[in-house]
């Protein structure tokens, strides 16, 4: 049946050069932990996007109960955790995977520095990479003041104030990212609107230039 | 893991019995298994998105509404208000309902909720039709006892309605029952 469906589509859009050229490729044997157990710190670039993709879904999930209002925030993330079925694992998915992507995404920057990856012609996949990391480091800033407790206020006045500590730009930059002269309602909806509208988006397009850049000029040889 | 022994043909196959192939067995078992892997994270993530709909329906307390003894033969408007608990948020939500009582001295409580699409109606407000309730938005008109007389596709709902130590109480909407 499935098979059906999928020729009849493929018939009409000729869909299986794409996908072949996105997923069937051949995996070079120093990258291969089955051959080398050691290339298992090939992994983590994959592990990294892997992650993602959870913290995106789970993501999706939580607006469904989450509310970014100062009256709110709290009730509606204590609601979804406590009363809705499964709400602790999915915020869980969310509250872990954000710490575990930033590890993840450290062992591969260890990973192709170490191998020397990053040298030419991947010094652009390399700047690229970098800024995939403060996005990623945006993004947990961003996400971590939506629940509004006080671990989360505290911890972005304590963020607002490094950002206050820029020269010459410092105070404009707080009061950009702040929405006012308080850390309040209009911190908390413009931070939600960066951690799931603005920061996923430049994620979006990061990744993908990343992974385009992978294909093109294929994984680095072995040491 | 190792492609010396790919080449070991069966020597003979039972008769009339369809083998399967190695790549297909492999992509059985590695499907099976990454659907399996898969469903821990989509499973939590599906439940906890239906989790409104399995919600049990709680059923409805009654609420004073007011003393028998005000209740007249010509509907009357009382409002009353409703502990609602919407998710996280806690609030009081005001409801009306047009309570009358016929000659035998039956109680009965109208919701003004309109059948046809969902306005407000009242009792008398409009000259061309005396003594009917009449719903402003697309003219939707129903007699005394709620019966639908034109526009609306079903009579007005009642509450439903106990009396207890000369109050009346109110509790669940519930289709009219009085009158076909």
């Amino acid at each position: 049946m499935f098979k059906s469906v999928y020729n009849w589509i493929d018939e009409r859009l000729d869909v299986t050069p794409i996908w072949r050229d996105v997923a069937d490729h051949e995996v070079p044997e120093h990258v291969n932990p089955a051959h080398h157990f050691s290339a298992f710190v090939y992994c983590f670039g994959g592990l990294t996007f892997f992650i993602t993709v959870i913290q995106i879904l789970s993501g999706m999930f939580l607006t469904m109960y989450y509310v970014p209002d100062i009256i709110n925030a709290y009730n509606s993330v204590e609601y979804l955790q406590t009363q809705v079925a499964f709400g602790q694992i999915v915020r869980g998915m969310h509250h872990w995977g954000a710490s575990l992507v930033i590890v993840m995404m450290f062992l591969h920057t260890m990973r192709v520095f170490f191998t020397g990856s990053y040298k030419a012609p991947r010094e652009m996949n390399w700047v690229v990479g970098m800024l995939l990391f403060f996005v990623m480091l945006g993004l947990g800033l961003t996400g971590y003041l939506l629940p509004w407790d006080n671990k989360a206020y505290f911890a972005t006045k304590v963020t607002l104030e490094i950002a206050n500590s820029v020269p010459w730009l410092g105070p404009i930059i707080k009061e950009f990212l702040q929405g006012g002269t308080i850390v309040g309602a209009e911190t908390l909806t413009r931070f939600f609107a960066l951690h799931v509208f603005f920061l996923p988006a430049v994620l979006l397009v990061l990744m993908v230039g990343h992974f385009i850049m992978i294909r093109r000029q294929g994984i680095s040889g072995p040491l | 893991m190792s492609n010396q022994n790919d080449h070991h043909e069966p020597s003979e196959k039972p008769p009339g019995r369809k083998e399967m192939s190695r790549r297909q067995f492999l992509a059985y078992t590695l499907g099976g298994a990454t659907a399996f892997m898969a469903m821990g994270p989509v499973l939590p993530m599906v439940r906890f998105a239906v989790d409104p709909i399995l919600h049990k329906k709680g059923e409805g307390e009654f609420i004073k509404v007011v003393e028998e003894s005000k209740i007249t033969d010509e509907p009357q408007e009382f409002s009353f208000e409703l502990q609602q608990q919407d998710g996280w948020y806690a609030s009081k939500a005001t409801l009306t309902a047009w309570i009358r009582k016929d000659e035998q001295g039956k109680i009965y409580a109208l919701s003004p909720i309109c059948k046809h699409l969902g306005c407000t109606v009242g009792w008398n407000n409009d000259k061309n039709f005396p003594d009917e309730y009449h719903c402003p938005c697309h003219g939707a008109r129903y007699n005394k006892l709620g019966k639908n007389l034109a526009v609306a596709p079903k009579p007005l709902d009642t509450y439903k309605l106990k009396l207890q130590d000369g109050w009346v109480y109110l509790g669940q909407v519930e289709p009219n029952t009085e009158v076909k």
